[in-house]
């Protein structure tokens, strides 16, 4: 019997704490496998938010920093100089890359910093209680937009992925989602060629993942995976942004 | 004899860094310690070593935390307002338990403030301005050649306690021109390594760089484990000097360049008969109590001066004990004392002046 | 013929493995683990209809599947 599918080795035995459903374990899965398939385990440095996914250094079998709320790129820019052969990645939520962590995500971008992101989209606050986020749909009723966000008062949500396009640094972006079969090898494919990049220097990498959280969303697992495809992806379309190699080349 | 050189303070602790190794400087622009990060940007390319602009204080004080957690030897500097904007980032370093030096020139506060020298950030500095019990050491120079001394030696304390080190100047210390020489010369690669570093686990178990400890009793432990490292710099790290203490009547204490028109006032109140003596704490933190319990014994009163509205005079009203009384005297906003203010201040003092 | 192995302390009853599997093979049990979940699991009798496609695996967000596969003879 040939082993088709099993916990990749780069993805620790612990157990994770996230809540029944949520989206962030298909995504921790998706970096080891990347992480095994490329045989870096031993090179690779990662640098896990603060959000539901602070507790990321525990889940994954590499070295790994735990940074201050949004500041992971800047983190993240600190490791890769001093470390230019490692791979480096921050794995961050809305609240942290798009809400506190807005500069240092932008100025990351700007200076084509040579490392990859893992932008969870799941457009809300999900460790503290499901506060309203950047990234929150007009309409969703969250505990700090209780009678649904209104653009007069709160704005539209923010396109991260696009506002980062502007910039020459961002030599790979992409948003991917995880609702089936189909979008999940997407979105692997995605996450492999933003790790590609970074190993041939070309610049900047993210890869944005409309995710799901049931628990703050007040929704069924499956329930909350039917929402992205039909509320989210209109508003946040699926696709390669920015492939730098296909656009030959950094720009000089 | 290493030769000397005439340079402005900002640059030569720029220089006193890469001298001793430091390869990686986060900054950014803020009067007066532009031409620090300017200087590295110039120098740091010429040994192999990264230079950045941070797109704010916040961002540059995690690229040290990134980069000291990979193990480099690493620095930032900025001047107040910047300080207090890295300020969480320190707590953060301490509580991950990383080596880096921080140097503020400090200017005139509270606020935007204004751009001349100040020592109004001595509770911030000595007290920790971010959140939690923790301590940085600090270093406090009263000319360009100490600045550069104590700048290599913070590396190694820092490296020997994993944690933050904080040179405080003042905006004359850094815009100062004065003769000095670099009496260390250490590269990278004489360092020794660091195992915790988050480098890659290659043949090892991951490390992990983190103060995150949800559960109370497991980070009551790790801040124990700070405390016992503050308790040993106390004890080894403490550093003063003292001038024609063992007679005097009265004791003048200060920090920094105003020691050095302290001094000035000393050499007057001497001339017309006062035994004046000068304690100089040179560490803010630890604190040198033990010297100015002694002196308290015996003096008729202390005077402290500082450009601040008094914020060191408490750490020697609290060595003091209330053996003697214990004045301050100060000058803020970036107003440098005069030694003639000090000595008439000393008079009025010494003739029962309160 | 391949097979799915399901680690039932690990799983989270979250429900989404049964709808991906083209077999529709798998289960949600009565019984709860030790975290209070109803874990995932597959009868052993409808085992042989396991075409080891791991869209379960691929959907689990705990990684609670292994699937296996017979080797290809040439």
């Amino acid at each position: 019997m040939k082993l088709v599918a099993k916990r990749p080795k780069a993805l620790a035995e612990k157990p994770m704490h996230y809540c029944p459903g949520c989206t962030h374990g298909i995504t921790h899965r998706l970096i080891a496998e990347v992480i095994d398939e490329m045989d870096i385990q031993e090179k690779t440095i990662g640098i896990a938010p603060v959000g539901c996914a602070v507790f990321a250094y525990d889940y994954f079998n590499i070295d790994m920093q735990q940074a201050a709320h949004g500041r992971a790129p800047a983190v993240a820019t600190g490791i890769k100089r001093v470390l230019p052969e490692n791979f480096v990645f921050t794995y961050q939520g809305d609240g942290d890359l798009a809400s506190i962590g807005t500069a240092e995500i932008v100025h990351a971008a700007m200076r084509g910093e040579k490392f990859t992101v893992v932008f969870i989209n799941n457009a809300i606050y999900g460790m503290t209680g499901g506060q309203m986020a950047p990234t929150t749909m007009v309409g969703q009723k969250t505990a700090t937009s209780p009678y649904g966000r209104e653009a007069a008062h709160a704005g539209y949500p923010m396109r991260v992925v696009e506002m980062l396009a502007t910039l020459p640094g961002a030599a790979y972006l992409a948003r991917v989602g995880l609702f089936n079969n189909r979008e999940i090898k997407k979105a692997k494919k995605a996450l492999r060629r933003s790790f590609e990049i970074q190993e041939k220097g070309l610049g900047f990498s993210l890869v944005e993942f409309l995710s799901t959280c049931p628990t703050n969303w007040g929704m069924a697992p499956l329930d909350a995976l039917k929402w992205v495809e039909e509320e989210m992806v209109p508003y946040y379309p699926l696709g390669v942004i920015r492939d730098i190699e296909e656009e030959g080349g950094p720009k000089k | 004899m290493t030769e000397k050189i005439l340079m402005k303070g900002n640059e030569a602790i720029a220089e006193a860094g890469i001298r001793v190794g430091c390869r990686y400087f986060f900054g950014y622009p803020i009067t007066p310690q532009n031409e620090l990060p300017a200087y590295m940007s110039r120098r740091l390319p010429e040994v192999q070593g990264t230079f950045l602009q941070a797109e704010s204080e916040v961002a540059a004080i995690n690229m040290v935390y990134g980069a000291a957690g990979a193990g480099g030897r690493v620095m930032t500097s900025s001047s107040s307002p910047g300080i207090s904007l890295k300020q969480e980032g320190i707590s953060y370093l301490a509580g991950s338990e990383l080596p880096c030096v921080i140097v503020n020139i400090t200017r005139g506060g509270p606020g935007l403030g204004g751009i001349q020298p100040a020592q109004s950030d001595y509770f911030q500095a000595t007290r920790g301005g971010g959140h939690g019990d923790y301590y940085t050491p600090v270093l406090a120079p009263q000319s360009v050649q100490e600045a550069v001394d104590l700048t290599m030696d913070a590396f190694d304390i820092a490296d020997k306690y994993r944690n933050p080190v904080l040179v405080l100047g003042d905006g004359m210390i850094g815009q100062m021109m004065e003769p000095v020489e670099f009496k260390k010369e250490i590269t990278p690669d004489q360092l020794p390594e660091k195992k915790w570093a988050t480098n890659g686990a290659a043949g090892r178990k991951p490390n992990i760089i983190n103060s995150l400890r949800l559960q109370p009793e497991k980070l009551e432990e790790l801040n124990l484990k700070l405390q016992e490292k503050y308790m040993a710099m106390k004890k080894a790290e403490v550093r003063y000097e003292t001038d024609n203490i063992e007679d005097a009547e009265y004791i003048l204490v200060a920090f920094g360049t105003t020691a050095r028109i302290v001094k000035s006032a000393a050499d007057m109140a001497r001339e017309v008969g006062m035994k004046v003596g000068i304690i100089r704490p040179i560490t803010l933190f630890p604190f040198p109590e033990d010297v100015i319990a002694k002196a308290s014994e015996k003096a008729r009163f202390i005077l402290t001066v500082e450009m601040s509205l008094g914020q060191m005079v408490e750490d020697v009203r609290l060595s003091a004990k209330g053996r003697c009384p214990v004045y301050f005297q100060g000058r803020t906003g970036g107003v440098v004392p005069k030694p003639g203010e000090i000595l008439d201040n000393l008079k009025r003092l010494a003739g029962g002046g309160k | 013929m391949p097979k799915v192995i399901f680690d039932s302390e690990r799983c989270k009853g979250c429900g989404l493995c049964p709808t991906v599997c083209p077999k529709e093979i798998i289960k949600m049990s009565d019984r709860i683990n030790s975290k209070g979940y109803h874990p995932a699991y597959v009868d052993d009798s409808d085992m042989e209809k396991c075409i080891g496609c791991a869209f379960c695996y691929e959907i689990c967000p705990d990684a609670v599947i292994e699937v296996y596969k017979e080797e290809k003879t040439k």
